[in-house]
């Protein structure tokens, strides 16, 4: 009777088994779920960058990609005609923590072929740069600039690597980073006194922006350009 | 491109930066955007974003899988019930698990509901902004009609919360598809006095025609999605590309534009809101009986009587509550059309009773990241239009 208990028990402390879902089990390994064309032609092609492949939610294929070659392989992915990732969906980024490394976490889409592929690189904490896809994608822009604002890792490359959700004279880290504490490393008192001394035009100042980049379209100076036009005249 | 040294040389002027927002109605929400202008031609616009950063997903770390619901509507209250589907959707996927028939076609009522409702509000404000004033009270009418649908199911008009993992939080209370059925009636009448009142004025052809126009492969390059990208050409709508939920076997178009400018980005979305009413209908139409939640010891109390009568049960019950539902390690993307653009849901698990990431893929932010790309070259009342007209949400944005 004891024992019958204590079996009953141990089922509840470990919790409803996958097996108890009706269906499929939700999670596979690599080789037994569908094939997937451009995991195939990934580890045929670059097979020393691609370190692993495991299938997700039974339909999910996700590439490990070495971070170093991560624009060659996604360049190679959105250029070639079978594969034709031209929708870069999601750009992010998973903290495990407990010091495991940080993923950089690329979501592809090709409307023409009509297939998903997640791309994942794995960045050591202390080596936290990826070389930047916005060339490729523009809608890596901002993207990166949110992965970097909320995890801290750097895009080489990126054309304007700045704080997007966090304000810009932000300095208490990366909020989604595992070690940051959920209300921030600094008093109440001293992020309100922060966030009342900001002032906009910190940020976007004439200068700062190198208004009037474009000098064809601005004469340098209003007389001289005045001068221009009586001698034409 | 004009610019007010061709046009007038004597007056060659410096470039002027302003400021719009972020505490202005044409921006809808607390958007500021800085730009760069040249006489009343803008160069360059500035998104400046983060105003109302709310911290969702780091948040989301801290609570049980069901906790994080309420934190979904919060994000689109233009269209609660969609961001609630999607998010228990992606859980569901993640532990494999199969709803109900039931459950599904009142998942795509809901979905169907709210993106008329986002619509709705898009055609009143945007009309609003080009100076049409009579639509945007026509729109809020029909909207607080669904303002009513929700509040009877759900209790809440805006913060629904309606879902949880394995189901709805109730079933649909009675007399509520007929007050659907009503809706869908009326409706399309009022859609077509506001399609009579703005497709073919010339005021509102003006103001939209060839106005912030994107080729389909840049609109594809930035990321476009949604209505936005359709407008554009390409038919990509993940109700057809990725079925779920049996949208497959529903009868519905997509509707796609040509010419990607402002007056498309209408069109399709008029066309879809008319397109959701037939997907609405034979929804009702097929609405089978039968339990709402799923019954799954991984997610489903067991009844009060077990409870009370059977020591098993009820510690299955306390654990439920105290612990939370525990997701089987992984992780998962999941994505729906949502009103705005693909909305897609990122969810990873270690195990335990709290997602390690829980992450939004927001149409809204992707597609306002091209406003600049946009708006180059048009006057500054161009750019209110095409901010109007991508539809932006700011709760959502900023997360």
């Amino acid at each position: 009777m004891v024992d019958d208990n204590g079996s009953v028990f141990d089922a509840v402390e470990e919790g409803p088994k996958a097996s108890d879902a009706p269906g499929e089990s939700p999670r596979g390994t690599a080789g037994q779920a569908l094939e997937h064309p451009s995991v195939t032609a990934l580890s045929e092609r670059f097979a020393e960058a691609v370190r692993r492949h495991e299938v997700q939610c039974g339909d999910q294929h996700v590439v490990f990609v070495e971070p170093a070659r991560n624009v060659e392989v996604l360049s190679w992915l959105k250029a070639d005609p079978d594969q034709a990732y031209d929708l870069l969906v999601d750009v992010t980024a998973v903290d495990y923590g407990e010091g495991r490394p940080i993923q950089v976490v690329y979501q592809l889409w090709s409307v023409t072929h009509r297939r998903a592929l997640r791309i994942k690189c794995e960045l050591a904490l202390d080596a936290l740069t990826v070389e930047s896809v916005a060339p490729l994608w523009n809608s890596a822009n901002w993207l990166e600039r949110e992965v970097y604002d909320l995890f801290g890792v750097a895009f080489t490359g990126h054309p304007d690597l700045r704080r997007i959700l966090m304000p810009q004279n932000y300095a208490e880290g990366h909020p989604l980073r595992k070690d940051f504490p959920l209300r921030g490393r600094f008093s109440r008192a001293e992020q309100t006194k922060r966030a009342l001394s900001q002032d906009y035009h910190d940020y976007y100042t004439p200068e700062m922006l190198e208004m009037g980049g474009a000098p064809a379209l601005l004469p340098p100076d209003p007389e001289s350009s005045a001068s221009d036009v009586e001698d034409a005249s | 491109m004009t610019t007010i040294s061709t046009v007038e040389p004597m007056l060659g002027s410096e470039h002027m930066l302003i400021n719009i927002g972020p505490q202005h109605p044409a921006t809808h929400g607390v958007l500021r955007l800085v730009c760069e202008l040249d006489g009343e031609t803008v160069l360059r616009v500035m998104p400046d974003i983060g105003y109302l950063h709310s911290s969702f997903e780091k948040l989301g770390e801290y609570r049980t899988w069901n906790q994080i619901v309420p934190l979904t509507d919060r994000m689109d209250y233009l269209a609660p019930l969609i961001y609630n589907c999607v998010y228990v959707m992606a859980v569901e996927k993640l532990m494999g698990l199969e709803v109900t028939e039931r459950c599904k076609v009142v998942r795509v009522i809901c979905m169907e509901l709210d993106r008329i409702f986002s619509h709705l509000l898009w055609l009143g404000t945007t009309a609003i902004d080009v100076g049409a004033f009579t639509p945007f009270l026509y729109a809020f009418q029909e909207r607080e009609r669904i303002y009513t649908l929700h509040e009877s199911f759900t209790g809440q008009r805006i913060t629904t919360s309606a879902t949880r993992i394995g189901g709805m939080m109730a079933d649909l209370p009675d007399g509520w598809t007929e007050s659907l059925l009503d809706f869908l009636n009326t409706f399309p009448d009022t859609l077509d006095e506001i399609d009579s009142l703005l497709t073919t004025n010339g005021i509102h052809l003006g103001r939209t025609l060839d106005v912030g126009v994107i080729s389909a492969e840049e609109a594809i390059n930035h990321g476009f999605t949604g209505p936005n990208l359709r407008a554009s050409g390409t038919a990509y709508d993940l109700r057809k590309d990725q079925p779920y939920y049996d949208y497959e076997t529903y009868d519905f178009e997509v509707p796609v534009g040509e010419n990607g400018d402002c007056y498309d980005r209408y069109l399709v979305r008029m066309e879809e809101m008319r397109q959701s009413v037939l997907i609405l209908q034979q929804a009702l139409d097929r609405l089978p009986d039968g339990p709402i939640n799923v019954e799954d010891p991984r997610v489903s109390l067991p009844s009060k009587t077990d409870c009370m009568s059977d020591m098993e049960s009820m510690i299955h019950h306390f654990k439920l509550i105290t612990e939370g539902i525990a997701v089987p390690e992984g992780d998962c993307y999941f994505a729906v059309e949502g009103s705005k653009g693909e909305l897609g849901m990122y969810v990873v698990s270690d195990g335990g009773e709290k997602p390690v990431r829980w992450r939004i893929r927001p149409p809204s932010f992707v597609n306002l990241s091209v406003i600049s790309k946009l708006a180059e070259g048009h006057l500054v009342s161009d750019l209110i239009m095409i901010n109007a007209s991508l539809d932006i949400v700011l709760g959502e944005i900023d997360r």
